[in-house]
């Protein structure tokens, strides 16, 4: 009697075509974030399926504006704290997260997981961290939320952890503000804010972007052991297709608010699928080609997330708008296709063209 | 920076007689007065001494006291010393020093209760952003900006006062009667911070607004810190920086007397008694209450930047 009570009570609330539970750690289902705002509905993501497992690490790429950092947001719940009075964001499908569905849930439910179960790593530490607090007062506030402990074991765990990030001196640091860091050194406190509960996904949105150069890859080695030490599952946003190479097993090119291709990282390196994703490798810089060959940019500007494009949303950009036959780039919205592999990509061109025009023109550019 | 400003302010009142032909002499001595008295006068007040001389004696005055000697008499005039009234020949320091509680008791009071609603008000609109309570909390603080002192207050005697008799329309000092005291001052308060609460609402509504779009309130929340802490903590202590710098120059300025307020609810305060003063040029009166403002800013200017240094870090070392 109670077991049917309690299964019963459980599929009420939950659409019954969804209702199958999250095989992966994470997973996002049909995500979609919308904005109301007075000149139309921004639809910052619309419609983002992936997922991901413990000790795995995905990348998640595209330009400014493409839905990147609303999607990481989107998973915090971040975007529906604090909204006072304003429009709110509107969010749809389902987010799993270790199988707790996250945007039904109650938001004091999920606040509870932010910081715990969900850390995020910002792109600008400086201005992400409280400029009138000590490094030590905000890590030990991190870790007391989720933890009844009292400030002195809490300030221990934040020197043990600063200690871990690499910030010698820990114990004297600990009472330094954010001001008295250097940028890189400010960063590896976020880390070490970020993992004091030990989370088990950590979301870095564009970590290394406010960094210098010198300091960038030692971030990311950081977060690279880190990972392996702590066995978390990572998300790591970024532009540079560099940061994803070093790092990521999985990759998914966003554009427009949409999944244009998602791969492992070898498919999406090696055989990648979609024109949008051939024009970042183009405009990636390498060491290895000779100086003298030019970058080639991705012509035109990212598409308005208010009007998007009719069609495939980066036709108007797209330099094969017309190799599928007939008008389809600009009328039918391209779906995500499986092209071998679990490597999917939303593009008309059939594999055939694709292979060709990936093999005679684009790769040997590289 | 003190002693720069102190001076700024000497150099103007003893420039002043120079520049518009008043003489403190003549002042002094009433107009009918003959020459040799008008000399006497002269000596006594050193007004013919080089002006840094004055300045000194002026200083000393303040300092140590001085002795006004002409002719075999002698005035002493005891620390600290600022002269004399041309009107009613009394010393001044008395004179200020009997108004300055009744001005620093309506500034303080009226500063503790626009801190408490305009911080409230203000807040509470940035977070309520667009709604009615929004909309309300600004429209009266827009009111409150714009109606002057002398209607708001007025009105406020009388329904209050003659009105409804809930409260008294005379000042009493506060050793004869709290009670009394308090009851004559309720008015004034809430007047002069209906003004100022107003003016600190809409600060603290746009300040908190900006701080609550900062990447640091956005970590707080990733960290998993509830709203109200959010709020309370991270919020709040930002929103503080502009609003104690504004309170110090307010309540500086209000020291030099909160001339519209006390008029208009007949306070015996530094602003009545300096509006009177003006009117019939009796500088070293002016001269005292101006010292006091100064003072009062500098004082209050000081304080902000020693508080600075306990909300932000950032400033401790500069």
């Amino acid at each position: 009697m109670t077991e049917l009570h309690k299964t019963g009570a459980s599929a009420v609330g939950e659409p019954v075509a969804d209702a199958r539970p999250a095989r992966s750690f994470l997973e996002v289902r049909d995500l979609q974030v919308h904005f109301p705002t007075e000149d139309g509905l921004v639809k910052s993501v619309d419609g983002l399926s992936f997922s991901l497992e413990k000790g795995k690490t995905l990348g998640i790429v595209g330009e400014s504006g493409s839905g990147k950092s609303v999607t990481s947001l989107g998973i915090m719940g971040l975007h529906t704290v604090g909204q006072y009075g304003r429009k709110k964001a509107k969010l749809s499908g389902e987010i799993w997260l270790d199988g707790q569905e996250l945007l039904s849930a109650e938001p004091d439910a999920v606040r509870k997981l932010r910081g715990r179960e969900m850390a995020m790593i910002f792109q600008d530490p400086l201005s992400a961290l409280h400029p009138y607090f000590t490094i030590g007062h905000q890590i030990v506030e991190a870790y007391r939320v989720h933890h009844d402990v009292d400030k002195k074991t809490a300030k221990k765990r934040a020197v043990e952890l600063l200690d871990r990030v690499g910030i010698p001196q820990p114990d004297q640091r600990v009472n330094s503000y954010p001001h008295e860091f250097s940028g890189g050194m400010r960063q590896r406190a976020m880390i070490a804010m970020s993992l004091v509960n030990n989370p088990e996904l950590l979301i870095a949105d564009e970590p290394t972007t406010a960094l210098d150069v010198t300091v960038q890859a030692q971030i990311l080695d950081l977060i690279r052991d880190l990972q392996k030490e702590f066995g978390s599952a990572v998300i790591i946003i970024t532009h540079d297709l560099g940061v994803v190479a070093e790092l990521a097993d999985d990759i998914l090119v966003m554009y427009g608010g949409r999944c244009v291709e998602y791969g492992t990282a070898e498919q999406v390196f090696y055989e990648p699928q979609h024109p949008y994703t051939w024009g970042l490798l183009g405009s990636m810089p390498r060491v290895d080609r000779a100086q003298t060959e030019r970058l080639i940019p991705v012509k035109g500007s990212p598409p308005s997330l208010i009007n998007i494009p009719q069609g495939c949303a980066f036709n108007p950009r797209c330099p094969y708008a017309d190799v599928p036959k007939g008008n389809v780039t600009r009328t039918e919205r391209p779906e995500l296709r499986d092209v071998g592999g679990g490597h999917q990509s939303a593009c008309h061109m059939d594999q055939a063209d694709r292979e060709r025009i990936w093999t005679e023109e684009i790769a040997p550019k590289l | 920076m003190l002693i720069v400003v102190m001076l700024a302010v000497f150099g103007i009142f003893f420039l002043i007689p120079e520049w518009t032909g008043v003489d403190p002499a003549t002042m002094f001595a009433g107009k009918q007065s003959d020459a040799a008295a008008l000399d006497g006068i002269r000596q006594k007040l050193g007004l013919d001494d080089p002006i840094l001389v004055q300045l000194f004696d002026f200083f000393k005055g303040i300092l140590a006291g001085r002795d006004y000697v002409s002719a075999g008499d002698t005035i002493h005039c005891s620390a600290p010393c600022f002269g004399y009234s041309f009107k009613t020949e009394q010393a001044i320091w008395p004179i200020l020093a009997d108004r300055l509680p009744v001005t620093l008791g309506l500034a303080v009071g009226a500063a503790v209760i626009w801190l408490v609603i305009g911080l409230t008000a203000g807040v509470v609109s940035a977070l309520r952003r667009g709604t009615v309570w929004d909309r309300v909390t600004m429209g009266l603080a827009l009111s409150g900006v714009s109606l002057p002192i002398y209607f708001t207050g007025l009105l406020s005697l009388a329904i209050f006062s003659y009105g409804l008799g809930l409260v008294s329309n005379e000042y009493t000092p506060v050793e004869e009667s709290f009670p009394a005291w308090f009851s004559g001052m309720i008015l004034p308060w809430l007047t002069l911070a209906f003004l100022f609460g107003a003016m600190y609402a809409r600060l603290t509504r746009a300040t908190m607004l900006e701080v609550m779009g900062e990447d640091y309130i956005r970590t707080a929340r990733a960290k998993g810190v509830r709203e109200s802490v959010v709020i309370r903590k991270h919020a709040m202590r930002s929103t503080m920086t502009p609003v104690i710098t504004l309170l110090g120059v307010d309540l500086g300025a209000l020291m030099g007397g909160a001339i519209l307020t006390e008029t208009t609810f007949s306070l015996p305060g530094l602003g009545q008694a300096v509006l009177k003063a003006i009117s019939e040029k009796d500088l070293p009166l002016i001269l005292g209450v101006t010292l006091i403002t100064a003072s009062a800013v500098v004082v209050a200017n000081l304080v902000v930047d020693l508080l600075y240094g306990v909300i932000d870090p950032r400033v401790r070392l500069a």
